[in-house]
């Protein structure tokens, strides 16, 4: 029996949201494959993060150094093959974040491994669900050998909580070797905003091209997340047209979000956008065409000019909270 | 210098996706084919260098069913330069597909690989990764932004990542996978759809190549998800606002 190894993403110090359902994903194949759950994190200056990590009853192998202050495939790749041979791993984890996606084939590649992705279940040891075909389909993957590899959707599953017997942590030196130190890191414009991240969001308000134009997100859409505390989404169509930054795109090819409260506004509801919200909890489409197919997947719907219901909406709102 | 663009034949993004009664593959009666729509980003890009740098060549390469060849066409027409074709009668998994490819990248010796980052009917979002690691080369996923270095030895890329868009610099041979905003396709001529007939299409039995294929992983069934159906309307922002609150508790 193997363990399984999830590798902890991290930002600024801390351990996003989608880490810890990676984490929780680990845990939960642990149990199905009989082995140990152990994390591991990389980077510069990670002690902080490698003990925080190990209060999630898990062992932490702890990879420090230069080569790891960015993230990069390249080196994480083989950082993270060196530890699955070290550690006697059988299944790596990882969430289907930007990093994820972009690191786990890559592993795969460098163990010979069966990999599935974006996985939404774990059945047994060897078999997972993932949606295909833009949710259209779900597919039982059977993946035979070992290790094997897997990226696990964000709204699959919940987040792992502090608790439990404490893990330890192991420090490895891993240096990765000249083919795996090629790309460098330039620099990382973030989208500086005040409001939740839209894959840790409660409330998600996404607009459409029926929003017309950037400003109208400023005028009309913002203030309503503002009352609601929500997070902003938008649809390609809107990312598409420059209203909004590219990482708030919800979908298929975008994010995959599934808050508590999806507020669609100006959105016809297109198979592609849809692949990227419903799984919400709620589902409120805004909408002035009654056709439109939003409506046969929303619980609330409101046949209405977004500009005129979406400020009223936010009054409501303000109202209620007030009260 | 050589580009290398793959292209994957997928079902039309409009078309609805029905599953077999016996659960074991999609229903393809009419179907339409198209090109993934990642695959024209990238046939794009690759153009947009050739424009630049004189002497480039683009060539295509999907790996499946002859019918492939409609989409090779389409690519050519776009204004690539020749195309191949390897044969396949089974679907081959990720890491498989990396490996046929690799196999190519032997012979052709392309100094840039472009791909789309994801299939829009399997959406594994892995073929270009695993290829950069079989071939020991960089890669950058998810572009936004390629900016080729004056010397073409080295690329600037912008990627989209959660929270932001990243640049990475990377020596080339390496492996850059498109996103959708990285440009605009253009749409093939009719002279470019005349000069695609007499451009090279090469034809490659799978078993010539002798790339490993074997699958570590098998689709063992396809299932439609539960559909979620709609609610109701509500007449006003006030009603919308007051079932949020006390029927849904969400707000
Ligand atoms: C390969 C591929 C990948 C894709 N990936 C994604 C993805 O990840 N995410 C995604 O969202 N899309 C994706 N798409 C695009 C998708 O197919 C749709 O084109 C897109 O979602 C449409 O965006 P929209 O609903 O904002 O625009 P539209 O379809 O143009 O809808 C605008 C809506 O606004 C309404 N409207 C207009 N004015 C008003 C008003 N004043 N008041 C109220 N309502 C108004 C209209 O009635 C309409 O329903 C993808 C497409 C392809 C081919
Ligand atoms: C875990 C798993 C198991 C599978 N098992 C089976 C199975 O048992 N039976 C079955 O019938 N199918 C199976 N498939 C589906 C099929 O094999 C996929 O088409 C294949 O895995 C490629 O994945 P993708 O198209 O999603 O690649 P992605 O990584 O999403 O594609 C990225 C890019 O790679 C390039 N690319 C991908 N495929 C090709 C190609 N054929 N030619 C040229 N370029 C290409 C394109 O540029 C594309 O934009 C499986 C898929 C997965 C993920």
């Amino acid at each position: 029996m193997g363990n399984v190894l999830v590798v902890a993403e991290h930002l600024h110090g801390k351990f996003p949201k989608t880490t810890l359902v990676g984490l929780q994903a680990g845990k939960q194949a642990a149990t199905l494959v009989g082995g140990k759950c152990l994390a591991a994190v990389l980077g510069k200056g990670i002690d902080g993060l490698a003990a925080e990590l190990a209060e999630y009853g898990v062992d932490v192998v702890a990879v420090e150094g230069a080569a790891y202050e960015h993230y990069l495939a390249d080196a994480y790749t083989a950082a993270v093959a060196e530890i699955v041979g070290r550690k006697d791993v059988e299944m790596v984890v990882g969430a289907a974040t930007a990093v994820g996606k972009d690191l786990l084939p890559r592993v795969a590649a460098r163990l010979g491994a069966g990999m599935a992705s974006d996985v939404t279940a774990i059945v047994d040891a060897h078999t997972f669900k993932r949606p295909m075909y833009a949710g259209n389909a779900i597919a039982t993957v059977r993946i035979d050998g070992s290790p094997r590899i897997v990226s696990v959707r964000t709204t699959a599953f919940d987040a792992a909580v502090k608790g439990g017997q404490k893990g330890t942590v192991e420090k490895l030196a891993i240096t990765p070797d000249a083919a795996h130190a090629q790309a460098r890191f330039v620099e990382f414009a973030e989208t500086k905003s005040d409001r939740p991240v839209l894959t840790e969001a409660r409330i998600v308000c996404s607009g459409g091209r029926g929003l017309k134009n950037g400003e109208n997100f400023t005028i009309y859409l913002e203030p309503l997340c503002d009352a609601l505390g929500a997070a902003m989404g938008a649809s390609r169509a809107a990312v598409d047209a420059g209203f909004v930054p590219n990482d708030l795109q919800v979908g298929q090819t975008g994010k995959v979000v599934a808050p508590a409260l999806y507020i669609a506004v100006g959105i016809s509801g297109a198979i592609q956008h849809l692949a990227g919200m419903k799984d919400s909890k709620v589902i409120v489409a805004i909408n002035k065409d009654e056709e439109a197919p939003i409506f046969q997947i929303a619980d609330y719907g409101l046949v209405a000019d977004l500009f005129k219901a979406v400020p009223e909406l936010t009054e409501e709102v303000k109202k209620l909270k007030g009260a | 210098m050589k580009i290398l663009v793959t292209v994957k034949r997928v079902p039309d993004p409009e078309t609805v996706i029905k599953i077999t009664p016996d659960g074991t593959s999609i229903v393809t009666d009419n179907v339409k084919w198209v090109m993934n729509p990642f695959d024209e980003i990238a046939i794009e890009e690759a153009l947009r260098v050739r424009e630049k740098a004189a002497g480039t060549e683009v060539v295509l390469l999907s790996i499946g069913q002859k019918a492939a060849q409609e989409q090779l066409r389409t690519g050519l027409a776009m204004g690539a330069d020749r195309a191949i074709l390897v044969l396949a009668d089974q679907p081959l998994e990720p890491l498989a597909v990396a490996r046929v490819i690799e196999k190519l990248v032997g012979t052709e010796k392309p100094e840039l690989i472009l791909l789309g980052k994801q299939a829009i009917d399997d959406d594994s979002n892995c073929v270009g990764q695993m290829l950069a690691e079989l071939l020991g080369w960089p890669q950058a996923t998810f572009a936004s932004k390629v900016e080729l270095g004056a010397d073409q030895k080295s690329a600037r890329v912008t990627r989209e990542v959660d929270g932001g868009l990243e640049t990475l610099a990377i020596p080339l041979p390496a492996v850059v996978t498109a996103d959708l905003r990285l440009n605009e396709p253009r749409y093939a001529s009719l002279p470019g759809i005349m000069k695609a007939r007499k451009k090279e299409l090469k034809e490659i039995p799978l078993a010539d190549l002798g790339a490993d294929v074997t699958p570590r992983t098998k689709i063992v069934k396809l299932e439609t998800p539960p559909k979620r159906t709609g609610g109701r309307k509500v007449a006003s922002v006030q009603e919308l606002v007051q079932v949020l609150h006390n029927e849904a508790k969400v707000i």
